[in-house]
């Protein structure tokens, strides 16, 4: 199998206006239907860089940013570029589950309606298939009507899951997204995740480094908005390159 | 003096003031109900008034104060709503918009003579609409948007941050995030803030009393350029204008305008309470 590299990041830098988190020179390759791992300590620019992938930093006061993130080969940071298309095929999962006011079905289907998508058996095609990617068609497919703020904090964040892959995206950001999840919650969204890479690229900045070492088919590791290194996940936390990775990896600080 | 003692005084006292000033709020209503109720009758609220107001009823003054609530509806509901959306999900915070905000409080600020004056000016004689239901409604219109525009950017910001980014980043625009999202969400406070507007301008007497009100029609309006006679203007009139009237008549007046606003209230009361039983954050 031919290994593809879904993203290119060439010599990113992003300044907040605030100047707090910032990214400096970032140089990384993620690889297609693969799940890359970017940790590293608070502050370090993951969730920035996630940002960044689908053009989220647009809703928030950047000061400047350079350099070129090539996604299927086109660069994301021209300014022609379509940000509803991108976020379509860019989807997102936030550290803390957001399920927007309205049954769980609408949640499904909010995004394909927008893009103006009627049929309803489409939708519910779509809901279904989602449903079942994030392992919760078998817990909710009885009360798909029902408010999708009565599920628990586990099932909703599998709800935000299911509701970026209904929209059939090729890469799924995912920002912490078992945070605030039980251990039990948390085993079955990285046993969803394992399905999904087989179709999806797949990006994670995972709440922890146990969860690094154990989702990361590759990882990079970040600190202070610096890409420090990058590799494969079996390598990089058995025998890091780096001084610095090995000390976070092997917790002396961080 | 030992702390629970200290507490417990503080308590009453405090008590104590909040008492008082709800006092006067339901002596007023009380005694008005009390003067007021013998005056009420089926006549008294559908025919108009005769023999130089002193008998007869008040149903033009109820249909005008009804119209006038109408159109300043019309007009403020929408130019309200559009404003507070402008400043709550487009605009960024600059000087610009810094300015408006600071025109919007201060003109909450202007007393409703000067509004009436305004309206007289500009709408009566400069665009010619004459004393009528369309220059009062306009007047009270501009009265009323500095109510709308705050209590409902109030309501759009009282909706999640994470809802909108959530929603932008499933690909929706900005205004569909609006539309769909946050307008829905910000409604039910957005209502109460209309509702509460429109009250202050059924009970207003100043604006209208230069702008449209009459003070006495045999009939009802017959279109937006006519003059109307209103439940408040007309109490003004009956109070001190027309000798020998009668007391009752003057109360069951008062009492009527009374019911009218209280009833809106009520209205924004249990809007509010239902969508904040519903509420899903």
């Amino acid at each position: 199998m031919v290994v593809m590299n879904k993203i290119v990041i060439e010599n990113l830098n992003l300044q907040y206006a605030d100047g707090t988190e910032s990214l400096r020179h970032i140089n990384i390759d993620i690889r297609e239907n693969a799940i890359t791992v970017l940790f590293g300590p608070a502050g370090g620019g993951k969730s920035t860089l996630l940002r960044c992938l689908n053009r989220l930093n647009d809703l928030t006061e950047v000061k400047t940013v350079s350099g070129r993130i090539l996604i299927d080969g086109k660069d994301i940071l021209d300014p022609q570029t379509d940000t509803i298309v991108l976020r379509r095929k860019v989807g997102m999962v936030f550290a803390r589950p957001v399920v927007l006011p309205m049954s769980i079905y609408q949640n499904l289907s909010y995004g394909l309606e927008l893009a103006g998508e009627k049929r309803s058996s489409v939708l519910y095609e779509a809901a279904e298939r989602s449903l079942k990617l994030a392992a919760l068609w078998d817990e909710v497919k009885d009360r798909l009507d029902d408010p999708a703020i009565a599920l628990s904090g586990g099932q909703q964040q599998r709800l935000c899951l299911a509701r970026s892959l209904a929209q059939q995206p090729e890469i799924i950001l995912l920002d912490e997204p078992t945070s605030g999840l039980d251990p039990i919650s948390t085993g079955k969204v990285e046993a969803a995740l394992q399905e999904l890479k087989r179709n999806y690229t797949i990006i994670l900045v995972p709440h922890s480094i146990q969860q690094a070492a154990r989702t990361a088919d590759y990882a990079a590791f970040f600190l202070q908005g610096e890409l420090v290194e990058y590799g494969e996940g079996s390598e990089l936390f058995t025998k890091p390159k780096e001084k610095r990775t090995e000390d976070y990896v092997t917790g002396r600080f961080g | 003096m030992n702390r629970h003692l200290s507490q417990r005084l503080g308590f009453s006292l405090l008590t104590m003031v909040a008492v008082f000033t709800v006092v006067p709020i339901i002596g007023v209503i009380v005694y008005i109900f009390i003067q007021g109720s013998p005056a009420i009758s089926w006549e008294f609220l559908t025919v108009a008034p005769r023999a130089g107001m002193r008998e007869g009823g008040i149903l033009p003054a109820i249909i005008g104060t009804f119209y006038l609530t109408i159109g300043t509806a019309i007009f403020s509901v929408p130019l309200g709503i559009a404003a507070a959306v402008y400043l709550s999900e487009y605009s960024a915070d600059t000087r610009w918009t810094r300015l408006i905000r600071l025109a919007i409080i201060n003109l909450a600020g202007i007393p409703s003579v000067v509004y009436g004056l305004f309206g007289l000016g500009l709408f009566v004689l400069f665009l010619n609409f004459g004393t009528s239901i369309l220059s009062a409604s306009l007047t009270l219109s501009i009265m009323t948007l500095p109510v709308i525009i705050s209590t409902a950017e109030e309501a759009l910001r009282a909706v999640p941050q994470a809802f909108r980014t959530v929603s932008i980043s499933l690909g929706a625009t900005r205004w569909q995030t609006i539309r769909r999202i946050v307008l829905p969400q910000a409604l039910p406070g957005i209502l109460t803030g209309v509702i509460l507007g429109l009250e202050r301008a059924a009970g207003e007497t100043a604006p209208i009393l230069f702008t449209g009100a009459a003070f006495f029609l045999p009939r009802l309006p017959g279109s937006v350029f006519d003059a109307t006679m209103a439940l408040p203007y007309h109490l003004f009139v009956i109070s001190t204008q027309v000798p020998e009237m009668p007391i009752r008549i003057q109360y069951g007046t008062a009492l009527v305008l009374l019911v009218f606003v209280l009833g809106m209230n009520l209205i924004a009361t249990v809007i509010r309470s239902r969508a904040r039983a519903r509420r899903q954050w």
